[in-house]
């Protein structure tokens, strides 16, 4: 018998809800998510405008592309539910820690009130949402961020949720994958939010040491902290097309040191070519390609770690 | 002295009115020596006022003080027989971020701190102190070193953050940051981080994953910039004072939420104001952190950095608030 046979015995997973659910994407207020008939009435959750070329195109179309433009190839931003069903092998999912939330621990004007929003507007406890299930058939530990909450900022709440995520991985011997979108530390909880760079780094460097496999998925767009943490330190880095990324966006660099930039900066391809990742890959490629990595580390019916 | 401050000035003109008077006694041969006690008297207090109510943005402004003592300055005083060690290795070397060799108390240890430069020439070659990725290699390269030989490692902290550029990114700001705070948090050797000027956004931490952080108490240590962070916040660059309040970047709000491990004290009025002292401050402060650190192993050493980031940040578990399952 084989190791992911007797795994999949065991576990029971929760399914994630496939019923409506509202979106707000990077803050273009709400959106519609793609559901049958309740929405069908409503004209602007049937048809969506691609925000590279312009085509429109049916949502349901969009949908069965896996929310890849149809005309051009853009990929359009996933909430962190979104990519779950479309990632995890029958979209089934097992969550950890979903009801951790954020505090104001330094009272930060404003903070509360863009939180619950937030919360409210998503349908989500803070930016990222971890667990476990399987891809291809491996068991695997996932942390899969939203940039629809706040930005995907990285605050307490992401820090010690991924913190999470890398210790189960390291307790359940299971690999460990981030799909990452943010825009940077969240400002409103400043040098906790900083701190958390360093705990997750930490609890990577014991994942590492003790020889676990860490692949980092990068998607669009993902800035500042969390590229300055996790989403660097895959053992395999691999980016959607066209997601931008970096440690410092464009417009601060043109505005601060009055630098010309090239149209492609910061792109996946530009950061390909500039030795950032190890490849990046269209996102109907990409559950293969996880699968693909994942059955390179199995050693005699384990995956890798070390043993 | 020059340099003072805008909330300085007050202090200044008793101080020149005091030398005035001095100068007109000495002139005219008259006895001032009531007055000039008066006066002094007043500027003792008036000192005493000013700078235990300092608001956070003059906090900032003495953190960023252009006299404020720097890395180097440090180096000098604290340490002995220090040899300066340059380059990544991998492509240059980066001037914001200067490390090397030196002993504290005889004991051979590995210094690594941002540089900001003494005049404007010297702050153009170091890019005011914001490292380039090579400027993070360049330091992880000798703390690599100091693991290797068993040294303790000693940094200094005193950036306003990475360097915004193309080239910085094409080079891997944000790889560069995230290796060393991977790196850092599995060295076996005693590492102690000193914030003495500004600490800002990753820039500032890739060099701060110690077992003992502490902040001179004038310092500021943020998530980024406050002028980075107004933008962010509000789309305006001009509102960093609100946003370095609402960010509570000074020693006692970064102790109170657990961030340092210590706040040393500074003289009044600043670090510049007297450098040996601050110096003598710093290097007791490491003398005593490092003696308690000695005691324990490798192991020991990675547990307690870890424990010591793994417990920040503030969150609650809301039994029954389970949205997405």
């Amino acid at each position: 018998m084989q190791f992911k046979d007797l795994f999949q015995k065991k576990r029971k997973y929760a399914t994630v809800p496939t019923t409506e659910r509202t979106v707000n994407r990077g803050g273009d207020g709400g959106e519609i998510l793609p559901e049958e008939k309740p929405r069908r009435e409503i004209p602007e959750g049937l048809m969506n405008k691609c925000p590279k070329c312009g085509t429109i195109q049916f949502t349901k179309e969009l949908d069965k592309n896996l929310k890849v433009c149809t005309a051009c190839g853009y990929h359009f931003k996933l909430s962190a539910v979104e990519r779950i069903q479309m990632m995890m092998d029958e979209g089934r999912f097992f969550e950890y820690d979903s009801e951790m939330m954020s505090e104001d621990p330094l009272e930060f004007p404003d903070y509360v009130g863009k939180y619950r929003k937030a919360v409210e507007a998503t349908g989500m406890n803070d930016a990222v949402i971890t667990g476990e299930g399987t891809i291809g058939g491996f068991p695997v530990v996932v942390a899969v961020m939203s940039f629809d909450f706040m930005g995907g900022s990285l605050g307490s709440v992401v820090g010690e949720k991924v913190t999470l995520a890398v210790e189960y991985a390291i307790q359940k011997n299971y690999p460990l994958i981030i799909f990452s979108t943010s825009g940077g530390a969240r400002m409103q909880e400043s040098i906790l939010s900083l701190m958390q760079m360093a705990k997750t780094s930490a609890a990577l460097a014991q994942l590492n040491e003790q020889g676990g496999l860490f692949i980092s998925v990068i998607t669009d767009p993902t800035f500042g902290g969390v590229t300055a943490s996790y989403a660097m330190l895959g053992d395999y880095i691999i980016a959607e097309p066209g997601a931008a990324f970096g440690f410092t966006g464009r417009r601060v660099i043109e505005q601060t040191i009055r630098q010309k930039l090239p149209d492609t900066f910061q792109t996946a391809e530009f950061n390909l070519q500039h030795g950032q990742v190890d490849m990046v890959v269209q996102r109907k490629e990409m559950k293969s390609t996880l699968t693909r990595l994942l059955d390179l580390h199995v050693v005699k019916g384990d995956l890798a770690h070390g043993r | 002295m020059a340099g003072e401050l805008p909330f300085e000035q007050p202090l200044l003109e008793l101080k020149n009115k005091i030398e005035e008077l001095r100068r007109f006694g000495a002139d005219k041969q008259m006895d001032f020596s009531d007055e000039i006690a008066r006066l002094e008297q007043r500027h003792e207090q008036l000192a005493a006022e000013l700078y235990s109510n300092m608001s956070t943005a003059e906090k900032m402004q003495l953190a960023r003080h252009p006299q404020r003592p720097t890395t180097s300055d440090y180096i000098q005083l604290i340490f002995t027989d220090f040899i300066e060690l340059h380059g990544d290795r991998l492509y240059g070397d980066d001037l914001a971020i200067i490390g090397g060799l030196a002993r504290l108390n005889g004991v051979p240890v590995t210094v690594v701190g941002h540089q900001k430069g003494k005049d404007t020439k010297d702050n153009i070659a170091r890019h005011f102190g914001m490292p380039h990725p090579d400027g993070f290699r360049k330091g992880l390269r000798l703390m690599k070193q100091a693991n290797k030989f068993k040294r303790p490692i000693i940094t200094f902290i005193d950036t306003p953050g990475a360097y915004p550029g193309g080239a910085a990114e094409e080079r891997g700001q944000g790889e560069a940051i995230a290796r060393n705070l991977m790196e850092m948090a599995s060295f076996g050797v005693p590492i102690l981080c000193v914030v003495i000027g500004e600490g800002g956004s990753g820039g500032a931490l890739a060099l701060g994953v110690g077992n003992r952080v502490f902040m001179l108490e004038n310092s500021i240590y943020s998530v980024s910039s406050p002028e980075a962070a107004s933008s962010i916040l509000y789309k305006d660059a001009t509102r960093s004072k609100e946003a370095a309040e609402a960010m509570k970047i000074t020693s006692e709000h970064i102790k109170a939420l657990g961030v340092v491990d210590e706040i040393i004290p500074e003289p009044r009025g600043g670090a510049h104001r007297d450098v040996q002292t601050q110096a003598e401050a710093i290097k007791q402060m490491l003398t005593k952190h490092l003696q308690e650190l000695s005691t324990l192993s490798e192991k020991e050493l990675i547990e307690d950095r870890y424990n010591k980031f793994r417990q920040i940040g503030r969150f609650t578990i809301q039994e029954g608030n389970h949205n997405h399952a």
